[in-house]
């Protein structure tokens, strides 16, 4: 069966221990996840996971009810299939040969992403978006060479009626 | 506001629960706890290793229908306690555990008996919990039972630092607990109950698959109503024997790798498979495309992760199975049922023929069968003992000779399938029910897994009678190496164990022992009745070579069996 990627949202109870449950469920029954983005939510007793997972039709609905099995999640929302926004956000430390630099800086104006830092011979920068505008500037970057990223991995929420 | 030290929060606590036994073993981490457990009433049984402990309280807990509670102390007498726990989980059986744990300024600090339990049983417990607030106990404990045996039972582990056991505070008794992110659905949906029914009159080969959950929902009695007014036949999970009669007409025994030829040939014959409390399992279903293969499956049970998690079920019913089956019972008692045993004549005829041609057997030889011993066992007690077992051939002819018609009469580690849970078991069964002539069917090798427990049975004058078939191998990895490995018996030969006579006397019991067939029946007789009033070792030296037919081997169809 096929495997798609699915995003699910998870409030669980905001206490020590509870992302290993959750890690622990996915390692010990075999399932995979892509990312995973842990914060408190508005109520400080409860916590938002944004988890992003591998799996076909069958492993999905069982990885959804053991999630909810966990005594201490509160809810499992899946927003894949749903009207959501995503975003991620990643740091990019590029080379910024003097050669470079003014191609990096337009990239970075055509993207609308900042320079954070300016080092000798690195700029790093900062891009937020969804999955196919840090692809696309990644692949714009790679020439020009990148020396290491750091990513958010995805958060999101859906999108309320207009 | 009372104020009191953690340990007597503690008592207080497991006191409003209604706890009267706990098994346990003390130790350093604890100590400030069983100083307070010993000022109250609370009957302490102490087992000899804290394995024991957690069958012990498994099997009090199967035997009662109540909550097992155990309670060790950190680090060894924690790690001790995974493999109980482990089969508690697996079986769905209600316990709570409390361990000790070295005090919350040391922890992190590889102190002397610290171990993160916690951690270590993040897996194989329902729920657990690291207190590290005195505060905390009175609501936790609470908390603990609740989950420990509401919707889908399990083992509950409470890891208790030193110095909040012996910390003042203010208490004050818990009222009812209410968990935003825990909520058992125990009322099924009345439409999905609409189409069970509709399946049920249509239905000419239907058969009903009962498992562990419905003698965990107490709904045994629902069960038996309904399989006798829709008239269809049941068969049972190895978890599920004694959920429905044994010896009623409509049973079909045992389902699965050694399971009946009638109740696995049904199974692929059927045209609507109502899975009840069952979890589906591999021991169950050997090759899943072609479990059931022309049936509609119905599938009830109140943990939704086992709806689908192995086979596909067309007609899933989330909720209790004692609420589901009266629901149930009430709906036909509203539908026409007139004809319904007619219409399926047919197939009632089909299942008493296989029945007749493929009946469980046996032969008779020059040394005693096991099977013979377990029949015997069976007619002399009349089916009215509490049966615990070990694991393997002796778990399985325990399984299939002796017919269970009331539930919580047979304790047997199902899905963990651990070997040293009989003995315990029996005694923590023993001390439930006083009244019940409790026999522990074991193996050669099971027994020695925790046959230290026999100290515990004379410490406390619990006569458990262990019944060992003796064949001197490892019986059921030695089947299977005859069977697919060219009876290369690696490893499985115990050419020593000790004289299992003298063990028994060793620790001040009985013992007997029964070598030729015409011992059996005298052996029993004396063992179980006329020694009634102690525990008693019966050492059956049986046919070395016996096997378990019929049998599936591993991830074949169930259709297909080995027999006799």
């Amino acid at each position: 069966m096929n495997e798609e990627k699915h995003i699910l949202s998870i409030l669980v109870d905001n206490e020590p221990g509870v992302l290993s449950r959750i890690a622990g469920l996915f390692s010990g029954r075999g399932y995979n996840i892509e990312s995973l983005c842990v914060a408190e939510t508005l109520e400080p007793k409860i916590s938002r996971i944004t988890m992003v997972t591998k799996a076909d039709s069958i492993a999905i609905e069982q990885i959804k009810k053991q999630l909810h099995k966990l005594i201490n999640t509160i809810k499992v929302i899946e927003l894949t299939g749903q009207d959501f926004v995503q975003r991620e956000m990643v740091l990019v430390k590029v080379t910024a040969k003097p050669e470079n630099r003014a191609e990096i800086l337009r990239i970075v104006d055509i993207f609308r992403c900042k320079v954070v830092d300016v080092g000798k011979e690195h700029y790093t920068i900062e891009v937020t978006g969804d999955e196919g505008k840090i692809n696309a500037l990644l692949s714009l970057l790679r020439p020009i060479g990148i020396k290491e990223i750091a990513k958010t991995g995805i958060i999101a929420l859906n999108r309320e009626p207009k | 506001m009372e104020e009191l030290t953690g340990s007597q929060i503690l008592m207080r606590s497991l006191k409003a629960e209604g706890v009267d036994t706990i098994f346990g073993y003390p130790g350093g981490a604890v100590i400030d706890i069983y100083d307070e457990l010993a000022r109250t009433d609370i009957k302490h049984i102490l087992v000899r290793h804290e394995q024991g402990a957690v069958h012990a309280a498994d099997g009090y807990a199967r035997a009662s229908g109540r909550t097992g509670v155990c309670m060790v102390t950190s680090g060894p007498g924690a790690t001790n306690t995974v493999t109980g726990i482990a089969s508690a989980y697996m079986d769905s059986i209600p316990l709570v555990v409390i361990t000790g744990q070295v005090p919350t300024h040391l922890i992190g600090n590889d102190a002397f008996q610290e171990v993160d339990i916690v951690g270590i049983t993040r897996p194989c417990t329902k729920h657990n919990y690291l207190l590290k607030d005195a505060a905390d106990i009175a609501k936790t404990i609470k908390e603990a039972f609740y989950i420990a045996r509401s919707g889908r039972p399990g083992p509950v582990l409470i890891d208790l630092p030193k110095d909040i056991t012996s910390k003042i505070t203010s208490y004050e008794p818990v009222g009812e607990i209410k968990m935003k992110s825990y909520n058992p659905t125990y009322e099924p949906n009345q439409k999905q109950l609409k189409k069970v029914i509709d399946l049920v009159l249509e239905a000419k080969r239907p058969v009903i698959f009962a498992g562990g959950g419905v003698i965990l929902s107490k709904g045994s009695e629902e069960l038996t109503e309904f399989a006798r007014k829709a008239q269809i036949p049941v068969t049972m999970s190895l978890m599920g024997l004694g959920a429905f009669p044994g010896t009623d007409p409509l049973s079909m025994g045992m389902i699965g790798m050694h399971g009946t030829y009638r109740a696995n040939m049904s199974t692929g014959e059927c045209d609507l498979l109502i899975g009840i409390g069952v979890r589906f399992d591999d021991r169950v279903t050997g090759k899943t495309d072609s479990f059931a293969s022309q049936a509609n499956i119905v599938h009830i049970d109140i943990d939704p992760t086992s709806i689908r998690k192995n086979i596909p079920v067309a007609t899933p019913v989330v909720g209790d199975c004692r609420c589901t089956l009266k629901k149930l019972n009430e709906m036909l008692d509203r539908s026409n049922l007139d004809g319904i045993g007619e219409k399926r004549s047919a197939w009632f005829k089909q299942i008493e023929q296989w029945k007749s041609t493929n009946p469980l057997a046996y032969s008779q030889g020059s040394a005693i069968k096991p099977q013979f011993v377990v029949e015997q066992l069976y007619e002399l007690t009349q089916g009215e003992a509490i049966i615990t077992t070990e694991v393997g051939q002796n778990q399985m002819w325990a399984a299939q000779y002796y017919h269970f018609d009331k539930p919580g009469h047979f304790i047997t580690s199902g899905g963990l399938g651990c070997m040293g849970f009989g003995l315990p078991a029996a005694i923590g069964a023993q001390v439930a029910r006083p009244d019940k002539l409790v026999v522990d069917i074991a193996g050669d090798g099971s027994i020695q897994m925790n046959s230290q427990e026999m100290a515990t049975a004379m410490q406390y004058g619990l006569p458990v009678k262990i019944v060992i078939l003796n064949n001197g191998y490892l019986g059921m990895v030695r089947q299977w190496q005859e069977l697919f490995y060219e009876k290369r018996y690696a490893c499985t030969q115990m050419s020593t164990a000790p004289d299992f006579v003298k063990l028994a006397e060793a620790y001040g019991a009985a013992g007997l022992r029964a070598s030729k067939p015409e011992d059996v029946i005298p052996v029993l007789k004396q063992g179980l009745f006329e020694l009634r009033d102690r525990p008693v070792i019966m050492d059956f030296v049986v046919e070395q070579e016996e096997s378990v037919y019929p049998m599936v081997p591993a991830g074949a169809p169930i259709t297909e069996m080995l027999l006799v």
